[in-house]
């Protein structure tokens, strides 16, 4: 596998596997792709999720009937959250199904999959937490949910919100742990060892808590919002957008990176929009404001370019579970796939 | 206006207190036959009656920026929302943020200043205030929201005219312009006002920074310049194009203006450091500057400390080069603006 990972020390232009993607033209507003097997999902602003098999045959799924205002997966399903109160899931198969709706038809403005099935979701400063055969749960937060994020072992909830972090454990009654920080979070992660938690910021910055004693990790520097965050292979490192380079975190040690420099990797004269890790390996897959799509090394930032400098900005990246196939897509649904 | 402003959402700010008719206003904006689609933000949320595809509802979340600057608030919620419609592009032309009466305009307006991602998709139009006729006198001795919506705007929509006497209308007029005598004045019933009169303003564009001229010294104004109430309070009688004059006691705007061009070494520090520092006071600031050795405008604007400027174009042949400054504000400190002014001034 990724035996054409070779880039040429000496070779002076960079090594180019642009000819072995597959186009796809999906003719709409990307804001996500995820695999359901092997098949690309690319989810559209609105209405419409178009399955991609790996020879780029398209069938489009009527999944809304306004805006899709969130997506995750776990490669089994596709949970979205919409604009008219539902969230609604996708199964491999291609049948769509309506989860929940919320009784005030408020937008729904994040989602998040446990592995063991339980769906999260929010409106407004409620958190909603269904696990599978349980019954509906609701945890308010004092002002607008930014993101949610369930820990890797145990049904435990993150939810981001203005000044902290809310920690719930929604099948155990009473307190919620809160981590303070001041400020508007608006996206959060668990680390995959469930030793750090970290936000994304309104301000150009991350916000890391250490959960064992909650010890801050302030990682601060970035030109622009930190949009798209991956965990890369092990959960060693937090690879980011936000910057003219990928930012990668080192969270391997106890301390994360706190007191630790990030690497930062294939620098362009444009700014990174979207970041994807590899499954497996210390790969990773950068998506620029240009229209770059990159394959970054880990080790030594050596490159691989997959898309040229053409087009919008790169707005979804994705690789399937095995990590042999890579999707992509731009804010204006000029996507493609490539095959390892 | 530059095409990277025309290719951004036009965004109006509606206020006005209770009761005032904004949502007869905006369901005007909505129903006319203007061939236009907007995107409606709300506060309460299917509690009025608003017929519009695309209506959001909005928390009024307000926060501080963690920049230590304390008057550096923004609208969280609507950073989140214009970020879900701007994924939505090409569903709507424009976006209309309605806000609570109790609200302050100034979190709203300074998410379009402070926000990268706000900012690169959509652009202020104008702040509207929809004012009633008939209680805005009293508001304004008890409700400071009231006067802060006053002050902010660029448009005021004084609804309700059919319910007050004509002395009651001047007196509330004058009241207005004691406050902000700037902002474009409309006098309503049912809030019959031309759509394009609140619509499609540019107001915080600075291109379309031309004059800046107590509106009530405009001809076109509509009114007459006559002054019938000699009535019980107690006022002078400045001649203010006819109208009474007022001295709100904390919320006034001030003026300054020089022929004599501004050395910009000078004047811009100033200006950098008076609104650093007094910039809590101030709510709207705006200036056209002629600068020695520079053939353009300079124009400028601002919201609270946060202040854009450029050159707008060259001075025109006949043109008379003269810098003017408005600060509209709470409990300005007159003097010392003026003295800080006068010493921008060349001898």
């Amino acid at each position: 596998m990724m035996s054409d990972f070779n880039p040429l020390q000496e070779q002076e232009s960079i090594v180019s596997v642009t000819d072995r993607v597959v186009p796809v033209a999906i003719g709409a507003a990307v804001t996500a792709v995820h695999f359901l097997g092997d098949k690309a999902a690319f989810v559209g602003a609105e209405e419409k999720v178009t399955l991609v098999d790996p020879a780029g045959a398209m069938s489009p799924v009527e999944v809304a009937f306004g805006g899709i205002l969130c997506s995750t997966s776990d490669g089994k399903r596709i949970v979205m959250g919409c604009d008219d109160g539902k969230v609604v899931v996708l199964d491999r198969e291609g049948a769509v199904s309506t989860f929940a709706t919320d009784a005030k038809r408020r937008w729904i403005d994040s989602v998040a999959l446990h592995p063991d099935g339980a769906v999260a979701w929010s409106a407004g400063k409620t958190a909603f937490v269904q696990a599978p055969k349980g019954e509906v749960k609701s945890f308010e937060v004092p002002s607008t949910v930014g993101g949610l994020a369930f820990a890797p072992k145990g049904l435990r909830l993150a939810i981001a919100h203005y000044n902290g972090v809310t920690l719930w454990f929604p099948n155990m009654a009473g307190n919620a742990e809160v981590l303070e920080w001041a400020g508007s979070h608006l996206g959060v992660t668990f680390s995959p060892d469930n030793k750090f938690l970290v936000t994304a910021m309104h301000e150009p910055a991350l916000h890391g808590w250490r959960l064992v004693d909650g010890k801050h990790m302030r990682m601060t520097g970035y030109p622009a919002r930190v949009r798209s965050i991956s965990w890369s292979a092990g959960g060693k490192g937090l690879a980011t957008s936000g910057a003219d380079t990928v930012i990668v975190w080192p969270f391997a040690s106890k301390d994360g990176p706190m007191g630790k420099e990030p690497a930062m990797l294939a620098p362009l004269k444009a700014k990174v929009t979207m970041v994807a890790c590899h499954p497996k390996q210390d790969i990773l897959a950068a998506g620029y404001s240009d229209g770059t799509i990159l394959m970054v090394r880990m080790t030594d930032g050596a490159e691989i370019l997959v898309r040229a400098n053409k087009g919008q900005p790169v707005s979804a990246l994705a690789w399937n579970a095995k990590g042999t196939l890579l999707a992509f897509a731009d804010q204006d649904g000029d996507a493609g796939l490539l095959e390892l | 206006m530059s095409e990277a402003t025309a290719n951004k959402i036009p965004v109006t700010v509606l206020t006005g207190y209770l009761g005032a008719g904004k949502t007869t206003l905006l369901n005007r904006i909505l129903s006319e036959n203007h061939g236009k689609k907007y995107a409606v933000i709300v506060n309460e949320f299917g509690e009025i009656g608003i017929d519009n595809d695309l209506i959001i509802g909005a928390d009024e979340e307000v926060f501080e920026m963690n920049n230590g600057c304390v008057c550096c608030t923004v609208r969280g919620d609507l950073v989140r929302i214009l970020d879900g419609l701007m994924k939505r592009k090409g569903k709507f032309d424009a976006i209309i943020v309605e806000t609570t009466g109790l609200a302050d305009p100034a979190p709203v307006a300074q998410t379009f200043f402070v926000d990268e991602d706000v900012q690169a998709h959509a652009r202020l139009d104008a702040v509207v205030t929809v004012a009633d006729a008939k209680w805005l006198s009293d508001r304004l001795k008890d409700a400071p929201e009231a006067k802060n919506q006053i002050a902010f705007a660029d448009v005021i929509v004084l609804n309700k005219i059919d319910l007050v006497s004509k002395a009651e209308l001047a007196e509330v007029e004058a009241r207005i312009r004691a406050i902000n005598p700037y902002a474009k004045l409309h006098k309503t019933e049912r809030a019959q006002v031309k759509l394009s009169d609140v619509l499609e303003r540019g107001a915080f564009d600075l291109d379309r920074i031309l004059e800046i001229e107590p509106e009530f010294l405009n001809a076109d104004d509509g009114h007459d310049h006559h002054d019938h109430d000699h009535g019980h309070h107690h006022h002078h009688d400045h001649g203010h194009g006819g109208l009474k004059h007022y001295h709100d006691e904390d919320m006034h705007s001030m003026s300054l203006r020089t022929d004599k061009a501004l050395d910009a070494s000078t004047f811009m520090p100033w200006l950098q450091d008076l609104m650093a520092k007094e910039g809590g006071k101030i709510l709207r600031s705006k200036g056209i500057l002629s600068f020695s050795g520079d053939d353009d405008r300079y124009v400028f604007q601002g919201v609270h400390m946060m202040l854009e400027g450029d050159h707008q174009r060259p001075w025109k042949d006949g043109e008379k080069r003269e810098s003017r400054l408005v600060f509209i504000g709470r409990d300005l400190p007159e003097q010392l603006i003026r003295d800080g002014f006068e010493r921008c001034i060349p001898a």
